[in-house]
């Protein structure tokens, strides 16, 4: 079995990640042109970092699944950006965002890494401002800050509601420029289908022009993974249709470890679901949570009226509603974090108390803002958020609360990396939400964006020279090696498989059935007995997907279809992983929450004692389940508690 | 209550960028109010995929309204009749039973079809390549709150940055013209004290790399301001000429 080495540098806390850089290798200028780097993605880890390694000097081949680098899912995100800048006075610190991740992720992550992306989140807000990112400033001319939830500082930078959108358009136009240097070569509309192993380390990918159909070679001194999460395996979510899990599961099956599958994240404030004909989930940011206030009704009968039409929630007086995040968590009150907001929200919904014909769906108030802080004030802060909202359920939130209920949002889990970002097979580094490394299990509000950009500008840019160290005489390889030809030998023949099966099924006909799968039983609250049965009925619908997709179209051509079966067949895998590992962690915690275990209030209930550990598994054939290797996690500076957000 | 209805779609279709198109017409029953227009699409697909015939291809990803990816021209309006939306955020409740919609790419020069609805825009990130961004590279930068930046002034440069991208205000000219576009960046820069000691060099080469990859030339009808789903002011026009003439006056 294998071994797993995190590297986590020697000394104190705060001075391991200096120390790394004090004595870490470096390429030097004349080195580094001669050195090849792939990066596939262009989002706020993909693009920042093929970037920054442009500008070092290496020579840069990023690949895009969209048309434009622009475009990256990373876009979509709203609300802010995390950094421990204090310029609000209020007593945050870099330890104080290293201990609020940290408790956040339900004590399952790294404490050296996060120390890590608390350090250099000063950095990027610096960055961004160089660049022109149009950060929201108060009156005097400084920077504005909001809060998010799982602080009690305000620490989280914004640009309206297009917090992602913006810093996204820095990174792009960082890439911009290195594009029209020539330091970087941008590949618009690839996909990655694989990764080419030469002597045990990554040498290239092999991807498919969607426009042309054609599948090509390339080859590199290494490989970057920045593809994003794999939360499209459960369907609806509020991903992108494009996001996917495929160069995941690519590294994967070619010997990287896939770490804490299980742990993804519910989103609490996401637009409930309309139809079958539904196609994704758009999320309401959780900056509305700073103002907003969550609801439901205290007496069922109240319930049971709005869900028939008979009731209007502006109907219901302030001593029949159930504020029960404020009433269960009095010090965080609304901005609790992701998971506790999600679980409490369905807690209600189960007990009867949820509103919209469904039931499944809560109250999201900002009557009272703004009769504290009048309609403009309220516009200004959320204007596109409810502009969104109303064009979407054509209701207007300045007059009747929202209605919104948890989604899909985010995967903690992914490829395992090393201190250095880097996974199992050498030369192949994982970074953004692509890699597990940073959240634990679970995220907090803000700190994608965070991670995302510290990955990309500057924690990678550091790590990667310390292996291409090693690697400065080591040629340019051909793409003509037997190593290339049989990757593509076979990426073409699972091609040519799914092709010729010609059955009866749309693909996503397939990956509706797999979402459900998914949210039924690996969903917000799972058991021993879900999560066996997500496993038997995962087998079987793959079993079937592989018998009777039918895909329309030619091979040597843009085919649509064909590029979500490929997708699609991932997610098989991915599913089963992330049911695997739930039914592995007989424990509670954060994103995974398993209902044996739970506190007599209906809390995560932590096993510190067994399952503390990232657990971490090795793919060993396609019809066999998967090893656990697992990497231990010791506390050295923080001690473990249960989570306390009510006092 | 919801609404339901019944429409004929008039789908543009064409193999590749040197074929001929045409419109294909498709009968959709029952289609609910709240189903949006990219999701009435896909109820379109899966029927002709289970007839065992291509779907429509067309570009969308975020289908929230910011990633600038889907870019239908809809009964004469980009990103159909609604304002200030992209095609995604249009929902079927503004149609009308028994309508008839016709669904067009994006056309321009500058915007060649890939396939049926789908357009190559490269050229936008050409445009941006050749000029539209501060030239720092990372790291070395002085603290965030070095430089204040009045509120009015970083207000109205997030508001030209709320550009998504999309083309719509190019398809939507009867010149094809981008000025928008790189109107949108260059006020954004030219505004912050960011962007103001590249400002001349920025505006003259981005409107030079416009002018070279086939867009056309700007003749104030504001068609691009209405059609904007971002709602991008032309004033951002007015002041990329100030800046392009000024570069020009002191070559």
């Amino acid at each position: 079995m294998i071994k797993l080495d995190a590297k986590i540098p020697k000394g104190l806390l705060a001075e391991k990640w200096t120390n790394y850089k004090d004595h870490q290798k470096l390429v030097n200028p004349a080195n580094k042109r001669r050195l090849d780097i792939i990066v596939v993605g262009t989002g706020l880890a993909g693009g920042s970092a093929a970037a920054s390694l442009g500008e070092l000097g290496f020579n840069v081949l990023n690949f895009c699944i969209q048309d434009s680098p622009r475009r990256a899912h990373s876009i979509a995100a709203q609300g802010g950006i995390n950094a421990a800048k204090n310029y609000q006075n209020d007593g945050d610190s870099i330890y104080r965002l290293f201990y609020d991740t940290i408790k956040g992720g339900d004590y399952r992550a790294r404490e050296a890494n996060v120390h890590r992306l608390s350090e250099v989140s000063v950095n990027i807000i610096d960055q961004c401002v160089a660049q022109g990112v149009p950060f929201a400033r108060e009156y005097g001319g400084l920077l504005d800050n909001r809060s998010f939830g799982g602080a009690q500082v305000s620490r989280t930078f914004y640009a309206k509601g297009q917090t992602g959108q913006q810093l996204l358009l820095g990174a792009y136009s960082a890439l911009s420029r290195q594009i029209h240097k020539g330091s970087v070569k941008m590949f618009v509309r690839y996909e990655m289908l694989d990764l080419v192993v030469i002597d045990g380390r990554a040498r290239g990918i092999i991807a498919r022009n969607l426009v042309t159909g054609e599948i090509e070679r390339f080859a590199a001194h290494a490989v970057v993974i920045a593809t994003g999460g794999y939360g499209n395996a459960y369907f609806l979510s509020t991903n992108a249709m494009n996001s996917n899990g495929s160069a995941a599961a690519q590294v994967y099956r070619k010997g990287a470890l896939f770490a804490n599958p299980a742990f993804a994240q519910i989103h609490p404030t996401c637009i409930p679901v309309h139809g079958e004909f539904q196609s994704k989930l758009t999320l309401m940011s959780e900056s509305l949570r700073n103002d907003g206030r969550i609801w439901v009704p205290k007496k069922i009968e109240d319930a049971v009226a709005i869900r028939e039409g008979k009731l209007k929630p502006t109907e219901i007086a302030e001593e029949n509603r159930d504020y029960y995040l404020e009433r269960r968590y009095p010090a965080f009150g609304n901005l609790v974090p992701r998971d506790v907001a999600s679980r409490a929200a369905k807690e209600r919904c189960d007990a009867g108390f949820g509103i919209a014909p469904s039931g499944l769906a809560v109250y999201l108030d900002f009557s009272d803002a703004i009769n504290r802080l009048g309609m403009k004030t309220v516009e200004a802060r959320y204007g596109n958020l409810f502009q969104m909202y109303e064009k979407i359920t054509d209701q207007n939130p300045y007059e009747t609360p929202m209605m919104i209920y948890p989604a899909i949002h985010y995967t903690m889990g992914g490829v395992w990396v090393d201190y250095e970002l880097m996974t199992t097979i050498p030369g192949c580094f994982a970074i953004g939400e692509a890699n597990f490394s940073d959240h634990g299990a679970n995220r907090l509000g803000a700190s994608a964006l965070m991670q995302g950009l510290a990955d990309g500008y500057f924690v990678l840019p550091y790590t990667i020279q310390n292996y291409l160290a090693d690697q400065i005489s080591v040629p340019r390889f051909s793409t003509d090696l037997p190593e290339f030809e049989e990757t593509e030998k076979a990426v073409k023949a699972r091609i040519n498989k799914l092709m010729n099966i010609k059955g009866n099924r749309s693909v996503d006909s397939f990956h509706k059935a797999l979402g459900s799968i998914m949210w039924d039983y690996v969903g917000m609250a799972r058991t021993k007995e879900s999560l066996k049965t997500a496993l038997e009925k995962i087998k079987e619908l793959k079993k079937e997907f592989w018998t009777n997709v039918r895909i329309p179209g030619e091979v040597g051509s843009l085919n649509t279809e064909l590029e979500k079966a490929l997708r699609v067949a991932d997610f098989f895998d991915i599913g089963y992983l992330i049911a695997l590992d739930g039914l592995n962690r007989n424990e509670s915690c954060g994103g995974h929450f398993r209902e044996e275990y739970q506190t007599p209030e209906g809390e995560a209930l932590r096993d510190d004692i067994r399952y503390s550990y990232a657990a971490c598994w090795q793919y060993t054939g396609e019809e066999k389940d998967p090893e656990l290797v697992k990497e231990p996690l010791e506390y050295e500076f923080v001690v473990r508690q249960q989570r306390n957000y009510k006092s | 209550m919801e609404k339901i209805i019944n429409i004929t779609l008039k789908v543009w279709r064409q193999k590749g960028p040197k074929e001929k198109g045409g419109f294909e017409t498709h009968k959709l029953e029952g289609i609910s109010g709240d189903t949006s227009f990219l999701e009435m699409l896909d109820i379109l697909n899966e029927k002709l995929v289970n007839e065992g015939k291509e779907p429509v291809a067309f570009d969308n990803d975020c289908r929230e309204g910011i990633c600038g990816m889907c870019s239908l021209y809809i009964n004469g309006h980009p990103h159909g009749p609604d304002n200030l939306i992209t095609t995604c955020q249009l929902h079927m409740r503004h149609f009308k039973d028994g309508d008839t919609i016709t669904v067009e790419p994006w056309r321009s020069a500058a915007f060649p079809v890939i396939r049926d609805l789908m357009v190559d825009r490269y050229a936008f990130d050409k445009i941006i390549q050749a000029g539209g961004y501060v030239s720092v590279n990372t790291g070395g930068i002085p603290d965030a709150n070095a430089i204040p930046i009045p509120k009015p002034v970083a207000d109205e440069a997030m508001d030209a940055a709320s550009c998504i991208g999309c083309g719509a205000c190019v398809a939507a000219c009867k010149n094809g013209s981008a000025m928008l576009f790189v109107s949108a960046k260059v006020s954004q820069l030219a505004l912050l004290p960011q962007g103001k000691p590249e400002a001349k060099q920025r505006a003259k080469a981005m409107v030079l790399k416009m002018d070279e990859l086939g867009f056309g030339n700007c003749t104030n009808t504001r068609a691009c301001e209405l059609e904007c789903p971002k709602g991008v002011s032309i004033s951002n026009i007015a002041r990329l000429n100030r800046e392009f003439l000024v570069a020009k006056f002191s070559d």
